[in-house]
């Protein structure tokens, strides 16, 4: 058995909205799978489709080879599910929302894992705070905790790190990287294309399709352009200006713009020149390799 | 059915409970609270009527009659005018409820055999209180009157008999105190909306919070999350229903006369019928506001007006009697009254029951219903 998930071509839709239009993918064992696109690309509804929160339109769903219509409650006796929304009880302890967690999932003797997961989410002297006086990372690492106890085999985590600060993100993706070597596979979504990056494999999802799924090496080979970046002052005046006089795509970030551009030396003196009639200031231009973002960008802008 | 899983989101739910003192206090006061309240506002017996006589003649004969009404405890005396014109200022400014209008010529009317008139003006506004003082009054008169007639026959030698005497014994409240009457009403309104509000509240809570997610995807079934989380209120609400029984004895001299274990029972089956209601509502509702509204608003009226708790249910029209079926406290209501007042056993009251028991199975039926039709549309 070396695919852990097994969809074939889900659907979902409310009202005229289709929110999962016919995917199929299959994650492997032990892999961790990131689900990435924009808000309202659909991954929120998949991730609860694949928890059995609700119910497909149609397509089937296989989970550890059962048939997730037909053996529901067995299948979630195996999975750990962490939604977007904080969803522990502020009124309880730490310790009594995980005692709740253990004994709503039958897990007997939780004492020894309870200790070993606050330890290593380093939440141990915490354990008595009501969940309510923790700060947002701690939360969503109690949630996950929580979410841990009943020792699943594999974890859907609904963009985990959204709202929580740079050093709580980065103790999350340590207990993560532990929990993936203990060999449990995680089924991930994310806005964050950095976080993706660090995925096995990742689906880039949007209006409801899959419209790359790689690693994310991969994903980034298969653009056959070049990125010109270029770091501009004003960038607004910069990227109206290169839409308005070529066919070429920008994205702008920040400070700076990247254009993507089939040759490159053949494109940027013309790129320069209509920057400079438009009395846009270049401090710095230069080629990079395309970043997961930029591939995504050309990619959704290609499926539009 | 997991007992485990069940205790173990009871046992939560009673950390919830205890973690809030302050609300636990008011649901587990409130009621008593309540219960002193009505028991000393809402009090259909009326004493001491303020009265005032109007006395063209000062003779024997009025004054004996005067003494007749002032003797009991349902009169006061509050004074005397002595001409028409403060009878219309008298009942304006509500000095008094009553006045006694004795005309001159009463005396002579009685002596010489012809019927003595005496009007008693009364203040109709409060129709109910009106009619009160109107009974009080003429069983007053009719008292007198007989005693008056025996004392004539006397004279003349001839024995006086009544050719019907009605003898009115009142069972199972001998001094007809409302009080009496009302407790029963009162518990019954107090848990119904106790149980129902408390218990939609949790659930609503879990949906707001999200956390029902995470109970969703665990092994939990749906009837042992309803098991675990009605327990804790049911119990709370068996605890108010002691508390009132208690404060009813001691406040209000009332005695349970039937069992206890059938009370017990019957308590235990309309706090189910009620936290059905609970349970409905939370399928309907998605915030704790919305809840609490509903919640309180289909049990607080239905069980105070429709019940039979204040107005008797066979004197409304036959549509309404029909619509007073939509509150459990009906049912529980009659129940109580046959216990704790009459002392009677299961035979009396099984009817009750089983509206009840099928009043709980429609609603959950109906919350079932309800809830699949939404989760199918997510």
């Amino acid at each position: 058995m070396n695919n852990i998930i097994e969809i074939t071509s889900l659907q979902k839709s409310y009202g005229e909205i289709k929110a999962v239009n016919n995917i199929s993918l299959s994650v492997n064992k032990g892999e961790m799978f990131g689900l990435v696109g924009p808000d309202g690309a659909g991954k929120t509804t998949m991730i609860r489709i694949l928890c059995g929160l609700i119910i497909q339109k149609s397509g089937t769903v296989k989970i550890l080879d059962k048939n997730l219509s037909q053996s529901r409650k067995e299948i979630q006796k195996n999975i750990g599910y962490l939604s977007q929304k904080f969803s522990l009880y502020g009124d309880l302890s730490v310790d009594e929302n995980i005692e709740f967690f253990a004994e709503i999932h039958n897990v007997k003797d939780y004492f020894e894992r309870r200790d070993e997961l606050l330890e290593f989410s380093r939440l141990k002297s915490f354990r008595n705070r009501t969940a309510e006086k923790l700060s947002g990372g701690m939360k969503q690492k109690l949630a996950l905790v929580c979410s841990l106890i009943h020792e699943p085999k594999i974890l859907f985590l609904d963009e985990p790190t959204t709202g929580v600060d740079p050093v709580s993100r980065r103790d999350f993706w340590k207990i993560l990287s532990k929990l993936l070597k203990d060999g449990i596979t995680i089924f991930m979504s994310t806005p964050y294309l950095d976080e993706a990056e660090r995925c096995n494999r990742v689906a880039l999802m949007n209006a409801g399709k899959i419209i790359a799924l790689d690693t994310p090496q991969k994903i980034k080979e298969k653009m056959d352009r070049q990125i010109i970046e270029i770091v501009c002052n004003p960038v607004r005046t910069a990227y109206r200006a290169i839409k308005k006089n070529t066919e070429l795509e920008v994205q702008m970030f920040g400070d700076r713009i990247n254009v993507v551009v089939e040759n490159y030396s053949s494109e940027l003196s013309s790129i320069k020149k209509i920057l400079t009639e438009n009395r846009v200031q270049i401090t710095d231009e230069r080629i990079i390799p395309p970043s997961l973002e930029n591939v995504f960008m050309h990619l959704i802008k290609d499926s539009e | 059915m997991n007992l485990k899983r069940i205790r173990a989101i009871a046992k939560k739910e009673f950390k919830h409970l205890f973690r809030d003192i302050r609300m636990l206090l008011i649901l587990l006061l409130f009621p008593v609270f309540l219960l002193g309240i009505f028991g000393y506002a809402v009090n259909f017996d009326v004493h001491h009527i303020k009265i005032v006589v109007y006395d063209e003649e000062n003779s024997m004969i009025s004054k004996e009659f005067i003494n007749s009404l002032t003797k009991s405890t349902y009169f006061d005396l509050v004074g005397y005018i002595n001409n028409d014109s403060q009878i219309r200022e008298i009942l304006d400014e509500k000095k008094a409820q009553g006045i006694v209008v004795i005309s001159k010529s009463f005396s002579k009317d009685f002596y010489s055999k012809q019927e003595a008139k005496i009007q008693f003006l009364i203040d109709g506004v409060d129709g109910n209180t009106a009619n009160i003082i109107q009974f009080y009054s003429t069983a007053a008169t009719q008292s007198l009157n007989a005693k008056l007639t025996t004392e004539v026959l006397s004279r003349v030698g001839t024995k006086s008999f009544m050719p019907i005497d009605l003898r009115p014994i009142f069972w199972f409240n001998p001094d007809l105190k409302s009080t009496r009457f009302f407790i029963p009403g009162l518990i019954a309104m107090i848990l119904i909306i106790t149980a129902a509000v408390s218990v939609s509240l949790s659930l609503v809570r879990e949906k707001e919070r999200g956390t029902i997610e995470q109970i969703n995807v665990s092994s939990i079934k749906s009837s042992e999350l309803l098991i675990g989380k009605t327990l804790p209120y049911v119990l709370l609400a068996l605890v108010n229903a002691a508390m009132i029984l208690i404060a009813g004895y001691i406040l209000f001299d009332v005695v349970v006369k039937g069992s206890y274990p059938l009370l017990f029972l019957s308590t235990l089956i309309f706090l189910i019928a009620s936290t059905s209601i609970g349970i409905l509502v939370s399928v309907v509702s998605d915030s704790q506001q919305v809840a609490f509204s509903i919640a309180t608003m289909v049990t607080m009226l239905p069980s105070f007006i429709l019940s039979g708790f204040v107005f008797p249910i066979e004197s409304m029209p036959a549509i309404i009697q029909v619509i007073t079926n939509i509150t459990p406290a009906k049912f529980f209501i009659n129940v109580l009254r046959a216990i704790v007042l009459r002392g009677v056993g299961v035979f009396a009251i099984w009817d009750q029951l089983l509206y009840l028991i099928l009043y709980a199975s429609i609603l959950l039926g109906a919350a079932i219903l309800i809830y699949n039709k939404k989760e199918a549309k997510n």
